[in-house]
């Protein structure tokens, strides 16, 4: 009886998160599809699931009216960019709160946390005001900078995850061995935690390559990235849902493939320390 | 070299003060082992000496040069850690030789002393291995090796046989004390394990809430212990201690009676009692016996036929009887 119990448990469980899944997956499939659409077929009544004239045109006029590999390279320039800076920034922050607490390291931490709550459009004036001081609008470097601290909290804080987990002693060991703070962070650290500095480095990318408030905000033409690509289609000129469509795949896919090859990473990423 | 005297230190957590005032001079060549109960501050001694800890007060001397701010790699000492604290990423090679590429050797003369140590620790078939594919010995012997190399003026060892089985414990202690013979280097060993005191050390410093309560060579921690708290922690099984009217026989508050030092019969003896657990081991017999003074422990030679409830007689030997005073201190 327990058997069966368990197995009906399973059924239930499995069809819960297949429908959970599809459920979290229909809009993209959706867009996915509407891109191969006429703009007729695209806002039809009764929408078409599956049978309407495949057509590959949207994309084509997509690529004649904007510059996909100019977004693309901006894209790709700012998430790394800004992933990259961000690891050089939190891997010796991280390290002074896991190796050497003080007493108020876990409201430090909190309090970077929770600059996450703020939302982003209260600082829009501050940051805009700024960016125009220095003549960082619309510049890759600005967006470098902008995203790097948006999401330095949430690397400082996986960081720190991961080097908790660290025995304290290795690092001991290494500095009776003569290790410098420097020898220590680069042969005995780093080396030990690059799992958790690729997952970190990861997730960061996919988060940069999605932020929407401040690229859209910053950039106008120059540094704009694929979210401003993805924008300039759904404009009050009229319905462009199947051209939009394009867009937002062409700007999805290269991150979703990313994603999906590293979704190990990911996943041991974002629950690692959860379970020992 | 390798001398290293204590002056005056003291190490305070916060507003806890774990280590008071403390002195101590370690000989060069010594081999000292500091021994206590768990949170005692032995541990804490020797992060001090090692540098991991800073002082609050006081000085440390090494080789007569004032170390007290030196960085830990600076003062010339290795330390081999309770979890061996080897780096999981390199081969036992790269770990070896990893002090000496600190310190910007040449590869040479690296690969030859990271050759001797591995012939020396029975480790040259697993040079090329990393830590997590060897046994707790095995890794035992590479955080030995990686101290080695450096040739350092005294090794630093905290509690580093507590995560080995029975067994291999007590072939890694005599492998320690070999050690020390070849190298003749001074040695400080941090453990709780009395055991492990008596059988290594050449001067042993019992340590309880920070304080030391008495420092000696092994047989005259035994044979004369300074108060009833190194008494009862030296000898195992531990001293029994009686006190009241049996006590006062003796002009003292209370009495301490070593295991092996109580006769046992079947007829008759100074104290009454029944026997609870016994533990026949062939060699020796460990008997608790319930008495009107209090559950005392005996020990016996060999095999001396009684059992549970039975009903025996303890004499103790009157030349080895501990007295102490109301403070626990000792009578002479």
């Amino acid at each position: 009886m327990a058997r069966a119990v368990t197995n009906r448990r399973k059924f239930i469980a499995t069809l819960l998160a297949w429908t959970v899944a599809m459920l979290l997956f229909f809009p993209i499939l959706w867009t996915f599809l509407t891109s191969f659409k006429t703009e007729a077929e695209a806002i039809a009544s009764p929408p078409s699931f599956l049978f309407f004239d495949w057509t590959f045109e949207n994309y084509s006029t997509v690529q004649e009216r904007s510059n996909y590999a100019r977004h693309f390279w901006n894209s790709v320039v700012i998430s790394v960019g800004s992933t990259l800076l961000g690891l050089l920034v939190a891997v010796p922050a991280a390290w002074a709160m896991a190796f050497v607490p003080g007493k108020r390291t876990k409201d430090v931490l909190m309090w970077m946390l929770s600059t996450k709550m703020l939302p982003p459009v209260g600082v829009l004036i501050p940051i805009y005001l700024l960016f125009k001081q220095f003549g960082l609008l619309d510049t890759r470097t600005g967006m470098v900078i902008v995203l790097m601290l948006i999401n330095l909290p949430i690397i400082v804080w996986m960081l720190y995850t991961y080097f908790k987990e660290i025995p304290g002693e290795i690092l001991e060991a290494a500095r009776m061995d003569g290790a410098s703070l420097r020898d220590e962070i680069i042969h005995v650290l780093t080396p030990m935690a690059v799992p958790g500095i690729a997952s970190t480095l990861l997730l960061n990318v996919i988060l940069a390559w999605n932020e929407a408030f401040w690229t859209l905000n910053l950039t106008a033409a120059k540094a704009a990235p694929l979210t401003a690509f993805i924008a300039s289609y759904s404009s009050p000129e009229g319905l462009f849902y199947a051209k939009l469509s394009a867009a937002s795949t062409m700007a999805i896919a290269p991150i979703m493939i990313l994603g999906w090859f590293s979704q190990k990473q990911l996943v041991r990423g974002l629950t690692f320390g959860a379970v020992k | 070299m390798g001398s290293i005297t204590l002056n005056q230190i003291t190490k305070s957590f916060g507003a806890k003060q774990v280590i008071p005032p403390l002195d101590l001079t370690i000989n060069d060549g010594e081999f000292v082992v500091f021994v206590g109960p768990s949170g005692c501050g032995k541990s804490t001694l020797l992060r001090l000496i090692a540098g991991l800890e800073d002082v609050s007060s006081g000085q440390i001397m090494i080789d007569g040069a004032d170390a007290t701010a030196a960085a830990p790699a600076k003062r010339g000492l290795a330390m081999v850690f309770q979890s061996y604290a080897l780096y999981p990423h390199m081969s036992v090679r790269k770990n070896i030789a990893f002090p000496m590429k600190m310190a910007k050797m040449a590869q040479s003369a690296i690969d030859e002393k990271v050759t001797n140590a591995a012939r020396v620790l029975n480790l040259t078939d697993y040079l090329d291995s990393r830590p997590g594919q060897l046994s707790g010995g095995q890794r035992q012997r590479v955080a030995i090796g990686r101290a080695i190399v450096r040739e350092p003026s005294a090794f630093l060892f905290d509690e580093p046989l507590s995560n080995l089985d029975a067994a291999l414990r007590v072939n890694m202690r005599a492998e320690i004390s070999d050690l020390h013979r070849q190298l003749a280097t001074t040695m400080v060993y941090v453990t709780h394990d009395q055991v492990e005191a008596m059988t290594m050390a050449d001067k042993i410093v019992v340590l309880h809430d920070g304080l030391i309560e008495q420092v000696g060579a092994p047989l005259e921690l035994y044979e004369t212990p300074r108060n009833r708290f190194v008494a009862g922690f030296i000898g195992s099984p531990r001293m029994n201690f009686v006190e009241g009217a049996e006590a006062a026989k003796h002009d003292c508050h209370s009495i301490g009676i070593r295991p092996e030092h109580l006769q046992i019969s079947t007829e008759s003896g100074d104290w009454q009692g029944k026997v609870g657990l016994a533990e026949h081991l062939g060699s020796d017999t460990f008997l608790r016996v319930q008495t009107d003074h209090g559950e005392m422990t005996v020990r016996a030679i060999g095999e001396v036929g009684v059992g549970y409830g039975d009903t025996v007689f303890l004499t103790p030997d009157p030349e080895k009887i501990h007295r102490f005073d109301a403070a626990g201190l000792r009578i002479q």
